[in-house]
């Protein structure tokens, strides 16, 4: 299989504090791929250097072209979807303009309608709230919103950052869930940034470790789970 | 009685203009958190663009639409070339510059067209409507165009995806460009509406007040009372706020304070307003989680 995304060197920094000190990992197109690692590890970082929202030196591939110092609204527009650390929702937006800007950039007006449909089907409780205003919503059905909203884009590659940050276990399976049929069945690429590493672990196909913005470790979801150093210091049994 | 009756419907007559006015102030603000000190000067000088048109030979409605596409690129390139590289400037730095703007909008207006005041035409008819002498026809129509634009705005908001991506990005910039949204040029366009309002109540109040480089400074102030009354982030808030200024600047002004000070109504009121309730009585009152 391909690599749908390609990453050579990533550097990045805030102001003069480095966070990223040559990051390469690679994401194979079908597949779902998981960053793991610590708390100011890196990972958010990685992301956004991804979609342009932080300064990067290095090279970014993405589906055959070079993609790092584009714009991020010319990176969307490849089919890159962010789920942006903290959500992005639009608060003072209702549910459904919520999700019809996530097909802003599209042009076929009649299939965003199923798509819509689609979305519903997946998450039932965000059709009983689509007129209501997204910042009511609870942490929960904010984070479908914004897995939903990225979908809205019929994204190649979707990027979650955190997806199980502040929520019951309970809904956290269930959005697992959903992102494992949408990767099935839509053929959506997934990279997924997460604290939990079991959880990811048994999501994910592949794995990259990163411990101060590097990568230290890579391999398949299951021989990262064997390795002993990640047991202890990150599944923790 | 008669005269009362006169006074209040001259005021909502005057505060159709503040109303526009204000709407221009108040859709700069929520695109980009900025109170534009300039908006009424490019209103101004877009009139005296429509005048030029008129002289030229030009029939009235076309010089009129003519003049709004003329003022939305002139605020397209306003925001492009002049607001755009002190966007993540100071605040002040940023106020210093629409001060510039205003200055410089008036100083060519004044060069260009020379301080001698000027007649505009109005639109609509000579006669009073309906046989009454409380208000006139340009007034009546004055007041029908703000609530046309009104409309109109609101409309474009609400319905339509661009609207909708103007909101998006003035709220959360950072997601609107995860969605795509070309948040810069959603600034621009912002810039051009305004502007383009802004022109649409300089040709309205012009046939009142006359037509020269600083007829719209008492205008401004009274726009801003408007806007804040309504809550600077609530167009329609502003609209009914100019109708109240007008009323009450009419009213105090004819029976209480005299026609002298009747430009302190608005100064009175900006202060009263920020002091009692900062977000006006429509405005949203900004709850914080932390």
């Amino acid at each position: 299989m391909a690599a749908l995304l390609q990453v050579a060197g990533l550097h990045a920094a805030y102001g003069l504090t480095r966070v990223l000190h040559g990051i390469d990992f690679a994401l194979e197109e079908g597949s779902i791929t998981a960053l793991l690692g610590a708390n100011g590890a890196g990972k958010t970082t990685t992301l956004r250097a991804l979609c342009s929202m932080v300064k990067v030196e290095g090279e970014v591939h993405f589906d055959g072209a070079r993609i790092d110092g584009r714009a991020t609204e010319d990176i969307v527009r490849l089919g890159i979807a962010h789920v942006p650390d903290g959500r992005g929702t639009f608060t003072h937006l209702t549910t459904e303009e919520n999700l019809r800007l996530g097909a802003y950039v599209r042009r076929d007006k009649s299939s965003i309608a199923q798509d819509f449909e689609r979305i519903y089907g997946y998450f039932p409780r965000l059709k009983e709230r689509r007129h209501q205003q997204a910042g009511t919503l609870s942490g929960g059905e904010q984070q479908m919103l914004a897995v939903s909203r990225a979908l809205m884009l019929r994204p190649k590659l979707l990027l979650l950052d955190e997806p199980s940050f502040g929520l019951a276990p309970l809904i956290v399976r269930e959005i697992f869930a959903i992102m494992r049929e949408i990767n099935k069945t839509e053929k959506v690429s997934i990279l997924l940034v997460e604290q939990n590493a079991a959880m990811a672990l048994d999501l994910a196909d592949h794995a990259y470790l990163i411990e101060t913005g590097r990568v230290v470790l890579s391999g398949t979801s299951e021989d990262i789970k064997k390795d002993e150093a990640v047991r202890r210091s990150y599944l923790g049994y | 009685m008669e005269t009362f009756l006169h006074q209040v419907i001259a005021g909502l007559a005057t505060g159709g203009i503040y109303a526009s006015v204000a709407l221009a102030l108040v859709m700069i603000y929520q695109a980009t958190h900025h109170v534009n000190f300039a908006q009424g000067e490019i209103a101004m000088f877009s009139t005296y663009i429509a005048w030029s048109l008129i002289q030229a030979g030009m029939p009235y409605w076309v010089a009129f639409f003519l003049t709004i596409v003329i003022a939305f690129v002139l605020g397209v390139l306003v925001e492009r070339i002049i607001v755009r590289p002190v966007e993540q400037a100071p605040v002040l730095s940023v106020v210093v510059v629409f001060i510039g703007l205003l200055v410089i909008f008036n100083s060519l207006a004044g060069w260009i067209y020379t301080y001698t005041i000027k007649t505009f035409p109005s639109p609509f008819p000579e006669k009073p409507p309906f046989g009454t002498h409380l208000v006139s026809s340009h007034e009546i129509g004055a007041v029908g165009v703000t609530l046309v634009v009104l409309a109109l705005l609101y409309s474009f908001f609400r319905f339509t995806p661009l609207g909708l991506a103007m909101r998006a990005a003035a709220q959360n910039p950072e997601s609107s460009r995860l969605v795509g949204i070309r948040v810069g040029w959603m600034l621009a366009l912002g810039w051009g509406l305004a502007s383009a309002i802004g022109a649409i109540a300089g040709m309205m109040v012009a046939p009142i007040v006359f037509l020269d480089p600083n007829m719209m400074s008492g205008i401004l102030l009274y726009a801003f009372a408007a806007a804040l009354v309504g809550g600077i982030d609530n167009p329609g808030g502003a609209v009914l706020g100019g109708f109240i200024v007008g009323v009450l600047e009419n009213v105090l002004g004819a029976y209480v304070i005299g026609n002298d000070l009747k430009l302190s109504v608005a100064l009175v009121l900006i202060i009263g307003v920020l002091v009692i309730r900062p977000s006006g009585l429509f405005g949203r009152v900004h709850v914080t989680r932390v």
